[in-house]
């Protein structure tokens, strides 16, 4: 059964203009990366399809799929004729392709914003995202999938987030978010991993113990854009 | 006020100043010596609290990830020198595709096949033969997905040359130079070609001619 999902626009200034065709997103919702992209086109307002790829059954290594994500990962996008993957990049595209819808601050409105936002996603693509995404792996994916979990991979990993986090307690004492007082794209890059490892795992407290990166955790993960992220997981397993 | 680059001596930092001299602007920079542990110096953390390298200071802003910095000044000075983020929006899209490919699926394991070959003996580590090998395999299938794009298209993102390959100049450098891992970019004939045509740029030169590699085998 095909799935897609198209969200139709209620919206007045919509309505005037002829409607965009829908960006597509290639891939599951469960998939955290997948979910990076849905919770930026939520927040911008941009309508999409959702194209679902089986990963149980090896879609995303088929040759169709292989031809617009060579390293046979989710997600794919594309936009008319435009087609890319890597979900940080995507993010990037929509905030700049459609910058006068939804959050127009996302990605920030000048220059210097602008860089402290790169610099944050780069930190949570460098240095939080490699531990977090082995530990949701292990502790909330690899359970349901009957794989055996490294006990040894697991705190080494542990150890390492923990580290980072020390880092992101003291930035968010002095900050209300990580680029700086406004959500931006930096923040929704972390939202995907530390759901997972919050809700999924018992090792939620390594965010939620800690007492800055509780507040900002409380905060971005009861957008309305996330909410929606996490309903849409929740109608496809 | 002229900006500063910390740490040039290291790969990461080298693509901060690559990118500096391709917009033509002028750069200072500041040593870290990484084996004495300079980067865990308070000092230093309170410019980049992760202690890692680089961080530029640009008069009262500091800013440090060196894909970071490389997007603000190629973005900031875009009129001038080479244009490094191509010419439209969905360019600019091409070139953060092959940019964030190169953070999350090249440097990983080049990151740690430089660890292993040129960094364990200076730490006093045993080499992991196991970890190299898995990681040579792991880079080699990337290697083959970018022979593939690279046979299609002159540079990653396109027929111009950008951020996307810049970022990708300080380690190759050591694989090919201090790694004895040649093989791995001269086996395949357009990674080749397009590794000769992007390290040959003046700005790339420059670069190794004033900052040497601190490690060397």
């Amino acid at each position: 059964m095909v799935e897609s999902v198209t969200r139709r626009s209620t919206d007045r200034q919509d309505q005037k203009f002829p409607m965009a065709t829908p960006v597509k997103v290639y891939g599951p919702p469960m998939s955290t990366a997948v979910s990076r992209v849905l919770a930026c086109l939520l927040e911008k307002d941009v309508q999409f399809q959702l194209i679902p790829v089986n990963m149980f059954k090896g879609e995303h290594k088929s040759p169709d799929f292989l031809k617009i994500q060579p390293f046979g990962q989710v997600p794919a996008f594309q936009d008319e004729s435009t087609s890319l993957f890597e979900s940080r990049s995507i993010c990037r595209y929509l905030c700049e392709k459609y910058a006068e819808k939804g959050n127009t601050g996302l990605y920030g409105t000048n220059p210097l914003a602008k860089a402290s936002i790169d610099q944050w996603l780069e930190a949570e693509g460098q240095s939080f995202n490699p531990p977090s995404s082995v530990l949701v792996f292990q502790l909330a994916f690899a359970p349901r999938m009957k794989i055996k979990q490294d006990q040894a991979v697991i705190n080494e990993n542990e150890q390492k987030l923990a580290k980072v986090l020390e880092v992101y307690e003291k930035r968010l004492g002095e900050s209300r978010f990580l680029a700086g007082d406004e959500f931006s794209l930096a923040d929704l890059s972390h939202l995907p991993n530390t759901h997972y490892l919050v809700n999924a795992s018992d090792r939620g407290e390594l965010f939620t113990f800690k007492k800055n990166v509780g507040r900002w955790w409380g905060e971005i993960s009861s957008r309305d854009s996330w909410k929606k992220v996490v309903e849409m997981q929740k109608q496809t397993t | 006020m002229v900006v500063k680059v910390y740490g040039p001596a290291y790969a990461s930092p080298k693509r901060v100043l690559v990118c500096l001299i391709e917009k033509e602007v002028e750069f200072e920079t500041v040593p870290v010596d990484l084996l004495k542990g300079e980067h865990k110096d308070p000092e230093y953390l309170k410019l980049q609290p992760f202690g890692t390298v680089p961080v530029t200071q640009d008069g009262d802003y500091t800013l440090y990830e060196s894909r970071a910095i490389m997007r603000y000044y190629a973005e900031k000075y875009k009129s001038q020198g080479t244009d490094l983020l191509g010419k439209t929006v969905e360019e600019r899209g091409l070139v953060e595709n092959w940019l964030e490919v190169e953070a999350q699926s090249y440097n990983p394991p080049m990151f740690t096949l430089t660890v292993q070959i040129m960094l364990s003996s200076k730490l006093g580590l045993p080499r992991d033969e196991n970890l190299i090998k898995e990681s040579e395999e792991k880079l080699g299938k990337v290697l083959d997905i970018y022979e593939e794009r690279l046979s299609k298209s002159k540079y990653l993102a396109g027929n111009f040359f950008s951020l996307a390959d810049l970022s990708h100049l300080p380690f190759t450098q050591y694989l090919v130079d201090h790694m004895g891992k040649e093989y791995m970019i001269k086996s395949r004939k357009h990674v080749s070609a397009w590794w000769d045509d992007i390290s040959s740029r003046p700005s790339w030169q420059k670069v190794l001619q004033l900052y040497a590699a601190p490690f060397k085998n």
